[in-house]
């Protein structure tokens, strides 16, 4: 980026803007002499740099809320969805959605509830995800890994459907679409709490501490 | 899980000194006739005697490479795709605070993003009275700022919730690096697009494949976020974000988003992928704690620290880094039995808020028995950090990588008397 040239003819010309305010000498106000001086209501300063940004500038960008405001438009079915999860999806999350190289997608419901530290709960879209709009959002934006940004709305709609149908959380035969989407209760919508930190430990155990395990050397 | 690499510059230096003399000799042969230089190096002759010819002579144009002896890497996790992994950061040869740039840790989840800076542009729009959209030019003329601060992935020491599993340093704390930032205050850039008054939280988004995207409070962004184009002195490294990034000083790394191309203002948090199914910690009631930002105080010793050979008795000096998301280090104690007894440890100047800080403590060893180091950061705002007992017994252990993230526990080095320095758990 050659920004130098630009940066050099910058504070030229702002040199010579403060000297033709002749105020370049006043205590504090050097700065204010070299910038915009544009305040906005609540009296800070505001520089102005930048554009405006208009609509089909924003138009490319897509993030909805859990609400299902900012949805797009289009709609898309469960047996849409199956032929596009079986050309698009299937290598990195699996036949049976099970996952592979990408994550696991459905199934674990149960496990969620576990004391045990030999095995792990099972977190999925079906058991974990507590929005099916995140399903939209992410697929839309991340999705496929090696090209994503390149499914439609509807196609996405579509996938959403199929996942949620696989995940037993929409019917067989459920069309996707913003309202429908949005309406979707997730079966672990109320699983998350908020931070307890910071935590109030009670005291360690008394000394002498005990050494309980090691971990292999490197290779 | 393999954190193996080439044998660290320390530990090559305990085996050499081991070894005498003409054993050093032989233990360095076979460096000064590798094939290719160690990366980030370039490979020259090596003289008998550096004194009895010239070096190599200077160039006109240059960048600069480290010495072709220096051989710590990055390593990354086998994670089953390079284009969604992690590396991370040798700490165990770690000195001073901050973290060279090349050795920084990295996270992607679609690759490096490869970002022309004279086509990036930050979009900012939203609950905002003017949207906005800034080329890299515009970002860097608003005034600017630089601070030190340290960014920690909240999943750094997943591996050692159940059981002492990475046998060194890199791989347990690897996760947390700390730079000097250059950038524009958010706050300096949402005052001039005018955040209305119900605005709650602020979306931000990368621009790399993965368009990673997470919701932070407005409070925060206000209070002391940073848009960042500079990393220790230049440029941010492309696997930092460039050519522009997201500092949220203390919180989890992942919301410092990198090739940072939009902020969108909200009154909701967007509940996006990254902030509902991953960075959520799941205990063993079955709920998860969610929007678990700060990343609390937190230290290690980095050496003498796993896979480390200790060359015999007489004086080491312990040194590691203490650093907090929720203010400054104000103590750090060492223990070598095991959390039986502490000393407080020396702290290096500067001793800065939400940046690695830099402790020492001198040891005596006496080669017998077996040692176990451990450190215990206190911040300023009282917090000691807790032992993986106290953490376990708060959170639970709900699988064998627990839930996985925020685990800021006392780590254990376990000196055995023949001086090799393993990772174990001990509390």
């Amino acid at each position: 980026m050659s920004t130098t040239t630009e940066r050099r003819a910058w504070v030229a010309a702002a040199a010579v803007a403060a000297l033709l305010a002749g105020c370049a000498g006043a205590p504090g106000s050097g700065e204010r002499s070299v910038m915009n001086d544009n305040v906005d209501a609540a009296g800070a300063r505001t520089y102005g740099f930048g554009q405006p940004a208009s609509d089909a500038d924003l138009a490319r960008f897509y993030s909805s809320l859990p609400d299902g405001r900012d949805l797009p438009r289009g709609s898309g079915t469960v047996a849409q969805g199956k032929v596009l999860y079986e050309a698009q999806c299937v290598a990195c999350h699996g036949e049976n959605l099970q996952g592979g190289l990408g994550d696991r997608l459905i199934g674990g419901r149960g496990t969620l509830v576990n004391a045990d530290a030999a095995k792990a709960p099972v977190k999925t879209v079906e058991s974990y995800w507590p929005y099916a709009t995140t399903l939209f959002d992410y697929i839309k934006r991340a999705m496929p890994l090696t090209v994503p940004d390149t499914l439609s709305d509807d196609q996405v709609y579509a996938l959403c459907a199929y996942i949620l149908a696989r995940a037993n959380i929409v019917a067989a035969d459920a069309t996707m679409d913003a309202k429908s989407l949005a309406a979707v209760r997730m079966p672990n919508r109320d699983g998350f709490i908020a931070d307890p930190r910071p935590e109030k430990f009670p005291s360690p155990d008394a000394a002498p501490h005990q050494t309980l395990g090691i971990a292999p050397a490197a290779k | 899980m393999s954190d193996s690499h080439r044998p660290p510059r320390e530990r090559r230096r305990f085996l050499a000194k081991g070894l005498g003399l003409a054993g050093a000799a032989a233990a360095l042969a076979p460096i000064a006739g590798r094939a290719a230089a160690p990366p980030g190096a370039v490979e020259r002759p090596v003289p008998a005697d550096p004194s009895k010819v010239p070096g190599y002579p200077m160039d006109d144009e240059s960048y600069g490479a480290r010495s072709q002896f220096e051989t710590e890497v990055r390593q990354r996790y086998k994670t089953a795709t390079n284009l969604s992994s992690w590396t991370f950061t040798p700490l165990q040869e770690s000195i001073g605070i901050v973290t060279p740039s090349g050795l920084f840790f990295e996270r992607s989840h679609a690759g490096t993003a490869v970002v022309d800076p004279g086509k990036h542009t930050l979009f900012v729009h939203g609950l905002v009275a003017r949207p906005r959209k800034y080329s890299m030019r515009d970002v860097r003329r608003f005034p600017s700022l630089s601070r030190l601060i340290f960014l920690e992935c909240s999943g750094n020491g997943l591996t050692e919730w159940s059981k002492p599993t990475m046998p060194t340093v890199q791989g347990t704390h690897g996760l947390t690096s700390c730079a000097e930032w250059t950038g524009v205050r958010l706050a300096t850039i949402l005052n001039e697009v005018g955040v209305r008054s119900n605005a709650r939280w602020l979306l931000a988004e990368g621009g790399d494949g993965a368009a990673m995207t997470r919701s932070i409070p407005i409070e925060k962004a206000m209070k002391d976020c940073i848009l960042a184009y500079g990393q220790n002195g230049e440029a941010l490294r492309p696997e930092q974000g460039y050519p522009l990034r997201l500092l949220v000083p203390g919180y989890e790394g992942n919301m410092n988003i990198k090739w940072l191309r939009r902020l969108e203002v909200s009154d909701a948090p967007f509940m996006t992928r990254e902030e509902t199914s991953k960075y959520t910690d799941i205990r063993p009631d079955g709920k998860a704690v969610q929007f678990s930002f700060e990343m609390e105080a937190k230290s290690v010793i980095t050496s003498p620290s796993g896979g480390m050979q200790l060359e015999g008795p007489g004086f080491h000096e312990i040194t590691g880094l203490a650093w907090s998301g929720r203010g400054t280090v104000r103590r750090v104690d060492v223990s070598v039995d095991g959390g039986s007894t502490w000393r407080e440890a020396a702290l290096q100047q500067p001793v800065l808020p939400i940046c690695h800080t830099r402790f020492r403590m001198p040891w005596q060893w006496d080669g017998k028995g077996t040692a176990v180091l451990q450190s215990r950061a206190v911040d300023d705002t009282g917090y000691v950090q807790p032992t993986l007992g106290q953490v376990i017994a708060m959170r639970g252990l709900n699988g064998p990588i627990g839930s996985i993230y925020h685990l800021n526990a006392i780590q254990s080095w376990q000196v055995a008397s023949d001086g090799k320095v393993s990772n174990v758990h001990h509390y």
